[in-house]
């Protein structure tokens, strides 16, 4: 988190710039996982979904790294104030960021039985709420690196569109199954897919609302329009 | 009681009686304007810690609390310091009482050079005149309520000088206690102590603020942080910020206090 001012010691600086960075490297590499995931579904290619799945270990072992550095940090400088929630935001950012790549890496999984299915036409828009998804997380990364909270405030608020694409893609699928049952399998791995990214965006809006946290200290709590779900209904 | 403004009183201690007011209060030594302006609510039976860097004025306001200064020329303050609605700053205001009433700890302990039993009955017996069986009751009981009784007790009579610093330290809240006060001043209590000592030190405020009103003057924030209940941050004579310590150490409502504590004052 930048700071106006800089720590009488030189190397506690160091050290806090130092996690913001591994946790923005992180979450750029769960962007590039979902994106390449997509892609994977886009082309059925199950050689490159091998490749998404193979690839989460990376960041599963960067979330071990940020937690690492956390417990170094709250031992070794005792932080303070919004040091303190800087800190305490960066593990619970780190472990949302590895969600996104737990269901980035899930994507790829059901992408692999997919490919040997015949196509079916709603797997275009699963790239639309992706590229959504994607857009969301992109944002929000790059409001905790420069501590921007109305920016982290708009992902958080804009997370309803995700919501709708969604439940938009869930309607479409619901028919083509409908339509023909043997549209089931390959429909209901699309179906899995769709809640995977739309999980990803609410983890975006965790992120947005941790950030908030540390810039502002107090918690958003403010009620998100929230529209009656359909597959509530 | 007249209103209290934000500055006077930590958020969240509306429940709790004040036990000493400050209204006003400035501090003078000699020409140096050492305290400017202080107002400020002690809360009855917590702990409030008052922090800031060297100069900042908190030790001054400790010593303005007992009127300590008074023993030097030169030194005068002036406003109010209430202690339970009356202004020890009134010369009316008898010495003795006050320092009954106000006991006080250094930063390094200071054991008479005599027994460890007398360290403990040399005020009593100043302020007081008790039996013999009354004095070892009300020594024993001092010595206890400062955590040290199972250390010193086959050994009453050996020199307290004899003791470690730490033992040293609560011989010296034992002494401040024997005299029953309401209010207990403890000025960098610790800095001069192990940290097993300080330990010791610290789980003892927190069996002592059932009792007693409790202001601590600490350099170590982590200190302040751990044992007090409220926490003023002062800088150069002024009081910045005055809140519950949680708010103070996790969201301090003014830049200079959060620049204080969390490392990047200068």
């Amino acid at each position: 988190m930048t700071k106006s001012t800089d720590h009488i010691i030189k190397s506690y600086d160091t050290e806090l710039a130092r996690l913001t960075g591994e946790i923005a490297r992180m979450g750029e590499l769960s962007v590039k996982q979902l994106e390449a995931a997509i892609d994977a579904v886009e082309r059925r290619d199950a050689r490159a979904a091998r490749q998404v799945l193979d690839n989460d270990d990376t960041i599963d072992a960067m979330e071990q790294e940020i937690s690492h550095g956390v417990v170094r940090l709250l031992a070794l400088r005792a932080p303070m104030a919004g040091d303190l929630r800087a800190v305490f935001a960066a593990l619970r950012v780190a472990s949302d960021i590895e969600r996104i790549g737990d269901y980035a890496a899930n994507v790829a999984k059901r992408t692999i039985p997919l490919a040997t299915l015949a196509p079916v036409a709603p797997a275009h828009g699963l790239l639309h709420l992706s590229q959504l998804a994607a857009v969301a997380v992109r944002k929000v990364l790059k409001a905790y690196v420069e501590s921007d909270a109305d920016n982290a405030y708009q992902v958080w608020r804009d997370d309803v569109h995700v919501d709708e694409g969604y439940d938009a893609l869930f309607r479409e699928l619901l028919t083509y199954m409908m339509e023909d049952p043997r549209n089931i399998t390959p429909c209901t791995h699309l179906l899995f897919m769709a809640k995977n990214i739309e999980r990803i965006g609410d983890h975006a809006t965790n992120i947005a609302e941790n950030i908030w946290f540390v810039v502002r200290g107090e918690p958003l709590d403010e009620p998100r329009a929230r529209q009656d779900r359909i597959e509530d209904k | 009681m007249t209103d209290l403004t934000s500055v006077a009183t930590p958020a969240g201690a509306t429940a709790t009686r004040s036990k000493i007011r400050v209204r006003n209060l400035n501090f003078f030594y000699h020409d140096f304007h050492a305290l400017k302006g202080i107002d400020m609510d002690i809360p009855e039976k917590r702990v409030t810690a008052i922090i800031g860097p060297s100069g900042c004025g908190k030790s001054t306001l400790l010593r303005v609390f007992n009127r300590i200064y008074a023993m030097y020329p030169k030194l005068r303050a002036e406003g109010s310091v209430e202690l339970d609605g009356e202004n020890v700053l009134d010369p009316g205001y008898a010495m003795n009482r006050l320092r009954i009433k106000v006991g006080m700890v250094f930063q390094k302990p200071v054991p008479f050079p005599m027994t460890i039993y007398e360290n403990v009955a040399y005020g009593i017996r100043h302020h007081q005149k008790l039996g013999r069986k009354k004095l070892d009751e009300r020594v024993e009981e001092a010595l206890r309520s400062a955590a040290i009784w199972g250390e010193v007790k086959d050994k009453l009579r050996h020199s307290a000088l004899g003791l470690s610093g730490g033992q040293q330290q609560r011989l010296c809240i034992a002494r401040c206690i024997a005299l029953q006060p309401d209010v207990l001043l403890l000025d960098e209590p610790t800095s001069a102590l192990d940290p097993i000592a300080t330990s010791r030190i610290e789980q003892l405020i927190e069996e002592l603020k059932r009792t007693y009103t409790i202001v601590i003057v600490t350099h170590n924030m982590q200190q302040a942080a751990r044992v007090s209940d409220y926490t003023a941050f002062m800088y150069l004579g002024e009081m910045i910020e005055f809140g519950d310590t949680e708010m103070i150490f996790t969201k301090p409502e003014k830049k200079q206090t959060e620049d204080y504590i969390t490392g990047r004052f200068g």
